[in-house]
């Protein structure tokens, strides 16, 4: 087998592999759960957004720390 | 107990944030130096300060410094929360900011003095490349070592993008630097000729792909959502967007080398495979921006969506304008010519600019403990000077691009050139000096931000945020 045709052969794996990604992702319903799932992991941690933007006892306990005032 | 709780690592997210704006002024800086350059020859003095060797400073300086500094302050932030981890390798990641500061130091050193690989965006030599290795092998360790200790169970798309920039830019920059040295000074490429040319364009393009895509598309996936207060519309989409862009971006590096000695055939393969990615920018542009959907009233009175979503809308613009770049036939007419620095830059400070300034203006009040930046009037004041910057920019090389093409290809009846080269350079005068107006109102944007920055960091607390608990993940 000529080296070309592996190099052939290495595109249409790769075609093959992408529209089975497709399909993965939109053609199999039970990955719908899983992906929502997923999109919500940025708004799951509320207590971390709240304590940076120094609206929880956390700061204040820092900021006693540091003895000033909170 | 506050005190025994783990928190995040923030302190190499801080500085990380605030070298990006301070790098971001310096080689904006540079550029509108080089700007007024070509507008004023005079100013180049001889021979550390000339146009030669500050261009490659500049691109340095705003890819790798400023891009740089915000790719890892945003990924180091997004992968611990999301992971709901704190970050891998502590001291490592300590090591992975001193190492990149040395970086850009050594190339603001070197550059000036004439040290240079002649390699486009590859320019520093040798004993900076095995530098940036190292500190590339080590942010490797510290990123993927905080995937892998995540208590959550997937893991989110942005990290896929952040991840796969990571590993794409370790593959493009070790093989491209490979090279001979001579001194330590000194080295030649391990490549000759075509060749040479071909592994430099398939880096070049792919630093565009992977440095200057991928990891912002992290970041559009993380800061639009979050910014907007709602999850990204299509996470399918995201999934088919990220396997798209890594199955084609590999292939269009050739475009670059159109009518040149690389074969016809390579030629062509890169024309097509730049075609094709029209289909994933936009698929992904379009998610970004339709995660706004149902609530673009947002957009009226936040400016820091307004940059996410401006970014979107010039990561859009230039993505259609870059597949047409790269057929050949307009390549005819576009390579060489001010078009393609007008195309970079609508990439560049439209679509990487944007999108990194809007995530900081997000990131910088909660590593200082702020409800909000000091300013937000000034972030507003900055989005509009920013966006008639870019457009005065982007507007006025388009038309100084095309003039240009069209007078270098013009040819008389008898076959002669109609115009000689210096007749292309006097007609581009006006346009180079509307390009260093816009290049003086986004460097004053910087500025702002500088101001907005510090005024906001003074007083601050610096509060890690906690990292979630195991038990709480699913509450």
């Amino acid at each position: 087998m000529d080296i070309n045709d592996l190099r052939a052969l290495m595109t249409v794996v790769s075609f093959v592999t992408f529209l089975g990604i497709i399909w993965w992702a939109f053609g199999v319903k039970a990955n719908k759960a899983r992906f929502d799932e997923a999109a919500q992991l940025p708004f799951s941690d509320e207590a971390a957004d709240r304590a940076e933007l120094g609206l929880s006892g956390l700061a204040d306990a820092a900021r006693a720390k540091e003895g000033k005032a909170p | 107990m506050p005190e025994m709780q783990a928190t995040y690592n923030y302190t190499v997210i801080r500085q990380f944030s605030v070298m990006a704006v301070v790098w971001g002024i310096v080689g904006m800086l540079v550029g509108v130096v080089i700007a007024a350059q070509l507008v004023w020859p005079e100013l180049n003095f001889s021979p550390y300060f000339t146009f030669g060797r500050l261009r490659p400073l500049h691109t340095n300086a705003v890819i790798f410094a400023f891009g740089g500094s915000a790719l890892f302050a945003t990924s180091y932030y997004v992968v611990q929360r999301t992971c709901h981890a704190r970050l891998f390798a502590g001291p490592l990641a300590a090591f992975t900011f001193w190492g990149w500061q040395l970086v850009i130091v050594l190339a603001a050193i070197t550059l000036p003095m004439g040290m240079t690989q002649g390699k486009e965006y590859a320019e520093l030599e040798w004993p900076i490349d095995i530098l940036i290795a190292i500190v590339w092998i080590a942010y490797a360790v510290v990123f993927f070592g905080t995937i892998a200790k995540r208590t959550v169970s997937h893991i989110y798309v942005a990290n896929w993008f952040y991840g796969a920039f990571i590993i794409a830019v370790a593959l493009l920059h070790i093989f491209n630097s490979a090279a001979v040295p001579v001194t330590l000074f000194k080295s030649y490429s391990a490549y000759a000729g075509v060749q040479d040319a071909m592994v430099q364009w398939w880096y070049g393009h792919n630093a565009v792909g992977f440095f200057l895509t991928a990891g912002f598309l992290g970041m559009m996936y993380y800061f639009v959502p979050k910014q907007a207060g709602r999850p990204v519309y299509s996470y399918r989409l995201s999934v088919v967007h990220f396997w798209a862009l890594i199955f084609t971006y590999m292939w269009a590096g050739p475009h670059h080398l159109h009518y040149t000695a690389l074969p016809e055939w390579t030629q062509s393969i890169g024309m097509v495979f730049s075609l094709i990615l029209l289909a994933p920018s936009w698929g992904g542009m379009i998610n970004g921006v339709m995660t706004l959907s149902g609530a673009w009233h947002k957009l009226r009175d936040d400016p820091i969506l307004k940059f996410l979503i401006t970014s979107l809308s010039f990561y859009g613009m230039s993505t259609f304008e870059g597949p047409m770049m790269a057929i050949k036939t307009v390549n005819a007419l576009s390579h060489y010519t001010d078009w393609t620095v007008g195309h970079v830059h609508s990439g560049a400070l439209g679509w990487v600019a944007m999108v990194s300034i809007g995530s900081l203006y997000y990131m910088l009040p909660r590593l200082f403990g702020k409800p909000e930046m000091y300013s937000v009037k000034l972030i507003t004041v900055h989005f509009w000077v920013a966006t008639i910057g870019v457009v005065l920019y982007i507007a006025s090389m388009w038309i100084a691009g095309v003039m240009q093409g069209l007078m270098w290809r013009a040819v008389n009846p008898d076959g002669t050139l109609t115009y000689s080269f210096v007749e292309a350079v006097k007609g581009s005068y006006p346009f180079w000096a509307i390009r260093f107006l816009g290049g003086v109102l986004f460097l004053s944007g910087m500025l702002i931000m500088a101001y907005n920055m510090v005024r906001t960091i003074r007083g601050g607390q610096r509060v890690d945020a906690p990292v979630l608990l195991p038990a709480a993940q699913h509450a």
